[in-house]
This record gives C-alpha cells, sequence and structure tokens, in this order.
C-alpha cells in the first residue's frame, strides 16, 4: 500500500527532479504535441465563433490540405507554387461549401448544421482518396527533422518552427477577431445571425472568410502533421483529440484552444512517462478524454470559453 | 386627412403585397402603405396582426423565415426592392430594429454599435457617427465597454436603436419597440427616436402594441388586423376614434381609464372586418 502510493506520489517528481534534462524534454516533446492539437483545435474554434456550428469536417479538412500539398509536390510544383494552388483549394472548398451546404440551410436548428458536416467529412474522404489516392505520403517542407542540443536537452527543428507558425497564428487571428471590422462580423454572426442580417452584414461573406481561414489554419496543421507523421487517411482522426482541447480551452476562444491544447500534450506526455508505468501504460490515449469529462462536470464553458449569458 | 396615402413620390411604397410562409400559410392579404420622406408613421395592432411580418417583407428578413412577397411590390424612391437580400436593403438606406432588441450579447455595446456600420466603408465617418449616437443615448456611454448582454433592457433597446442608426439609414423600422419596457423607459426612448427623425431626418415606420404612446409621436397611422390593413389616417383622427380607444387603448368617453369588467362582451369580441 505505501508502495503503491510512493510510487504516484513521490517516486515520479524524485525522478523529475533527478534528471531535469530528460524532463524538460519531456515537456517539450508535450508542448509540441500540445501546438498540433492547438492548430486543429484552432479550425474548429473559428467555425464555431462565427457560425456556432460544430464542423466536425475539420479533421478531415487538415486531411485533405495535407494531401493537396504533397499531391501538387509530387507533380514538380515549386514549393511556394504548391502553397498557394493548395490555398487556392481550400478557398474554393469554402466557397462550395457556402454554396451547397451552409447557404439551404440558414436559420435551422445547429444541430442540423452540425449533421451536414459530418456528410461533409465523409464527402471530403472519399473525394480525397479519390483524387490524390490512399498511400501514405511523405511531405517534406524543406526544414529538417533534426534536433541541436541547448544546455543538454535536445530540441527539434522542426517542432520549433512548428510552435513559432503556431504562435504566430494565434496572434494573427486574435487581433483579427477583436481589433478589426470584418472580425467584429464575425463574432456578431455568431451572437445572432438574424440580427446581423438586419444590420446588413452579409452573412454568404462572412461564411466565405470564416470557412477560407479555417481551411488556411487546415493547410497549417496538415503541413506540421504531415511533415512529422507523413501524410496518411488517419490524419483525420486527429480531430478526435481536437474534441477535449475544445472543451478544456472552451469551444469560443482562440486562446483557449492554445492553452487547451498545452495542458492536454504536456499532461498525456508527463503522465506518459512518468505514471504510465504503474498501470502498463497508454495513459496518452484516454488521459484528453478523462481530463476533459472532469472539466464538463466543474467548468462545463471550460477555461475561456464565453459564458452563457442568462437574463432572468 | 389622406395626404400621406396619395403622396405621389413617397420615400417607401408598400403595394398590395401578399406573404406566404412556407409555402402555404398566407399572412399578409394584400398590405400597402406608405412612409414619405422624414416622416413618423405607426402600423397599429394586436398580437398575430402582421406587423412584424409587414416590416420583414420591407428589410428582407422574410426570407430567412422561409416567408416570401408573392403578389404586389415594395418601392423604395420608386425602385422595387422586395427581391433584394437584406444587406443590400441596408445599403440602400433601410434598417429593422427587431422585436425582442436582438443584441449581440457577447459584444461590449461599442462593438454592437460599431458592427452596425459595418456597411458604410467610411471608417472615419463611422467614428464620427459613434459620439452622435452617444449623444443621443449618453447612458449607452457610460456602459459602452460592458457586454451588451449584462446591460438592463432599456438599454439593450437603445443599443439596437444606436446600433440601426450607425448605419446611417434614412427610413428606420422599428418593431415594437416598447416592448417588455416600464412606461418611463418606453417615453424616453420615444423621446430620442423623435429627436433623431427631426434632427438627422431619418423617417421611422413604427410597429406597435402601444397605441397612445405611438399615436403621440407618429403624423400618420395605419391599423392591421389579420393581416390587411383595415384602417389608416392621420395619428390625431386614428387617436380620437371611438373604435380604436375602445379596441387598443382601453380607454372611452372622456378619456377614463374603465374598468374591464365594463366592457361588453360583444364589444371585445367585435373585429373590424366582421
Amino acid at each position: 500500500m505505501t508502495e503503491l502510493l510512493y510510487g504516484i506520489a513521490i517516486a515520479p517528481f524524485k525522478d523529475m527532479v533527478g534528471s531535469p534534462a530528460f524532463f524538460a524534454e519531456v515537456l517539450i516533446g508535450g508542448v509540441f504535441a500540445g501546438l498540433m492539437y492547438s492548430l486543429v483545435a484552432l479550425g474548429f474554434v473559428l467555425i464555431f465563433k462565427a457560425s456556432g456550428v460544430f464542423n466536425f469536417a475539420q479533421g478531415v479538412m487538415v486531411l485533405f490540405a495535407a494531401l493537396t500539398l504533397v499531391g501538387l509536390l509530387e507533380r514538380g510544383v515549386p514549393v511556394v507554387g504548391a502553397l498557394l494552388g493548395t490555398t487556392a483549394v481550400m478557398v474554393a472548398l469554402a466557397w462550395v461549401i457556402e454554396r451547397v451546404v451552409l447557404r439551404p440551410l440558414v436559420n435551422q436548428e445547429h444541430i442540423i448544421l452540425f449533421m451536414a458536416t459530418i456528410g461533409l467529412t465523409f464527402f471530403l474522404e472519399g473525394f480525397g482518396e479519390m483524387v490524390w489516392g490512399a498511400n501514405v505520403k511523405k511531405l517534406d517542407i524543406g526544414i529538417p527533422d533534426r534536433s541541436f542540443i541547448v544546455t543538454g536537452v535536445q530540441i527539434n527543428q522542426l517542432e520549433m518552427f512548428a510552435a513559432l507558425t503556431a504562435a504566430v497564428l494565434v496572434a494573427v487571428l486574435g487581433v483579427f477577431f477583436q481589433r478589426t471590422r470584418v472580425g467584429r462580423a464575425l463574432r456578431a454572426v455568431a451572437d445572432d445571425h438574424e440580427a446581423a442580417l438586419s444590420i446588413g452584414i452579409p452573412l454568404k461573406t462572412i461564411w466565405l472568410i470564416v470557412w477560407s481561414v479555417a481551411g488556411i489554419v487546415a493547410i497549417v496543421a496538415g503541413i506540421m502533421w504531415g511533415a512529422k507523421s507523413g501524410v496518411q487517411f488517419s490524419l483525420s482522426l486527429v480531430a478526435l483529440k481536437a474534441l477535449p482541447v475544445l472543451i478544456l480551452g472552451g469551444f469560443t476562444s482562440v486562446p483557449g484552444a492554445v492553452v487547451g491544447g498545452l495542458i492536454i500534450g504536456v499532461g498525456e506526455k508527463v503522465g506518459e512517462v512518468y505514471w504510465g508505468p504503474l498501470v502498463g501504460g497508454a495513459i496518452e490515449n484516454w488521459f484528453a478524454y478523462v481530463l476533459a469529462l472532469a472539466f464538463l462536470l466543474v467548468r462545463p464553458q471550460g477555461l475561456f470559453g464565453e459564458k452563457i449569458i442568462e437574463r432572468v | 386627412m389622406s395626404a400621406v396615402r396619395d403622396d405621389p413620390r413617397p420615400l417607401l411604397s408598400v403595394n398590395n403585397i401578399e406573404v406566404i410562409y412556407d409555402h402555404v400559410i398566407l399572412v399578409l392579404k394584400g398590405v400597402s402603405l406608405r412612409v414619405p420622406a422624414g416622416g413618423i408613421v405607426a402600423l397599429l395592432g394586436a398580437n398575430g396582426a402582421g406587423k412584424s411580418t409587414t416590416l420583414k417583407a420591407i428589410s428582407g428578413l422574410l426570407r430567412t423565415e422561409r416567408g416570401d412577397v408573392t403578389k404586389g411590390t415594395i418601392e423604395w424612391e420608386g425602385q422595387p426592392i422586395h427581391r433584394k437580400d437584406p444587406a443590400e436593403v441596408v445599403t440602400r438606406g433601410i434598417v429593422q430594429v427587431m422585436e425582442g432588441r436582438h443584441v449581440f450579447e457577447h459584444l461590449t455595446v461599442e462593438e454592437n454599435l460599431l458592427t452596425g456600420g459595418y456597411t458604410r466603408k467610411n471608417g472615419h465617418a463611422a467614428k464620427q457617427d459613434l459620439a452622435l449616437v452617444y449623444r443621443y443615448f449618453p447612458r449607452l456611454a457610460e456602459r459602452r465597454l460592458v457586454r451588451a448582454g449584462y446591460v438592463s433592457g432599456g438599454e439593450q433597446q437603445m443599443v439596437a436603436i444606436g446600433r440601426a442608426l450607425m448605419a446611417r439609414p434614412r427610413l428606420m423600422l422599428l418593431d415594437e419597440p416598447s416592448m417588455g419596457l416600464a412606461p418611463m423607459l418606453v417615453h424616453e426612448i420615444f423621446e430620442i427616436v423623435s429627436r433623431m427623425n427631426r434632427e438627422a431626418g431619418v423617417a421611422v415606420l413604427l410597429a406597435e402594441q402601444n397605441a397612445t404612446m405611438a399615436l403621440r409621436f407618429a403624423q400618420y397611422g395605419y391599423v392591421m388586423e389579420n393581416g390587411r390593413i383595415v384602417l389608416d389616417g392621420d395619428a390625431r383622427t386614428i387617436g380620437e376614434n371611438e373604435d380604436i380607444k375602445e379596441f387598443y387603448l382601453g380607454l372611452s368617453g372622456v378619456g377614463q381609464r374603465k374598468s374591464y369588467r365594463d366592457v361588453k362582451h360583444y364589444r371585445r369580441r367585435k373585429r373590424w372586418l366582421s
């Protein structure tokens, strides 16, 4: 009994202090994984914030973006051209989605829009496979997956790059939402479609913008995941990990998506390495969901989510 | 008396429109009305008479509710607008303030007002308009950084009107601005609307159940029932009409409020068209 308690409460911390360099590496690994989750979660937040729709297809959009990019690169298109081409494809996709899926469903229940995005998921998965094939592909964006050592801690170049990109993306999005005319309109639409229409905010344009931005975020996420673990269809499952991230951070908060991602990334890595052996490992697989469940009980709007305003 | 009805060049004219919801439910059966430039016109009637539907037909919001103008025309300075998007209608100068306020709850009061200027291309002019709105509604200036979901009902109504004003409309469609507000506040809001009308020249089409208040500020009035206009005339004439008093004001004779008990049942059930 005492041995068990020692194993849970004391031994892991002794290990952490015992070899700080290793602990730092675990932390960095966690931060990286967390940022990856955040990037996917960001796409969800954008669309949810601006249209109140939970876009189930976000994960598959990440996959689709990565597939398109790899496909273009394989056909000999230079990196810059391939990036521009992929962006164009994602914007076109947003346009088609607005026309075919969203416009006919204005003012419908959220659950109906949600179902529509599930349909979209299956369509995009099949379409991507049809166009680009189902093989696992290597995505090379010219940044070597190499490490250098700073004061005894290994740091991966690719991971650093990913972290910086994510940080910049979040800062830009934050400013966009809080300070610009269009960003304000996006938040207005999220609050009340009809009122937004009544003061002349064109829903069509707004939705096109949001889905395009979500598509671009998907490209960034797709590049990072693809460069790390290859472009394959399991990429769309990453979306499932984004769900607990959203519950933690709050569905409507850009910073929330980042912080939520970091907590889950770091939590699961640290849990796996230090507490994993006690339960035979695989903490990584369930940690996020258990944490999310706990959050739902204690703070359902998440860390940074908007409080539900109720008038009495 | 029918100066408004016979005005040859009205700002807005609604000509005999019919509105059908969901392809089957007929809600407006030939409504015609006119709003002169710079005027205040009241649209009176009980719950479900078709006031909101008329306003939404004008602003174009009808289509998001699966409603459609199937007959008749709506003309804005002689141009048909009943097939236009709400955004297009706003750019042309008509803004609707919806029933039940509909503020953006998670945006601050000031952000709410700023979204109202979305259709304006000139950002600098929008800033000046913000100052103008604060002059009309000093209370909002005090609460500008508070989230609109947390301000009082009266202040929310002010936000909604101020937000609409930011689009620089020439016609404002006001839907039940008095709903759920204390009489004092209703009076305050109507005063501001009429000041806005005098100073900025904004014409107002005002849908109201509170007929006493609406007729005090309007020059002309229409009375609706069951999706039809049943009566129209100068605000004063309507205000003095015994039947109107009976049905909408609860007043009779010398203007004293009379007990509901004294209203004869057959009178209470009377309809204009029966």
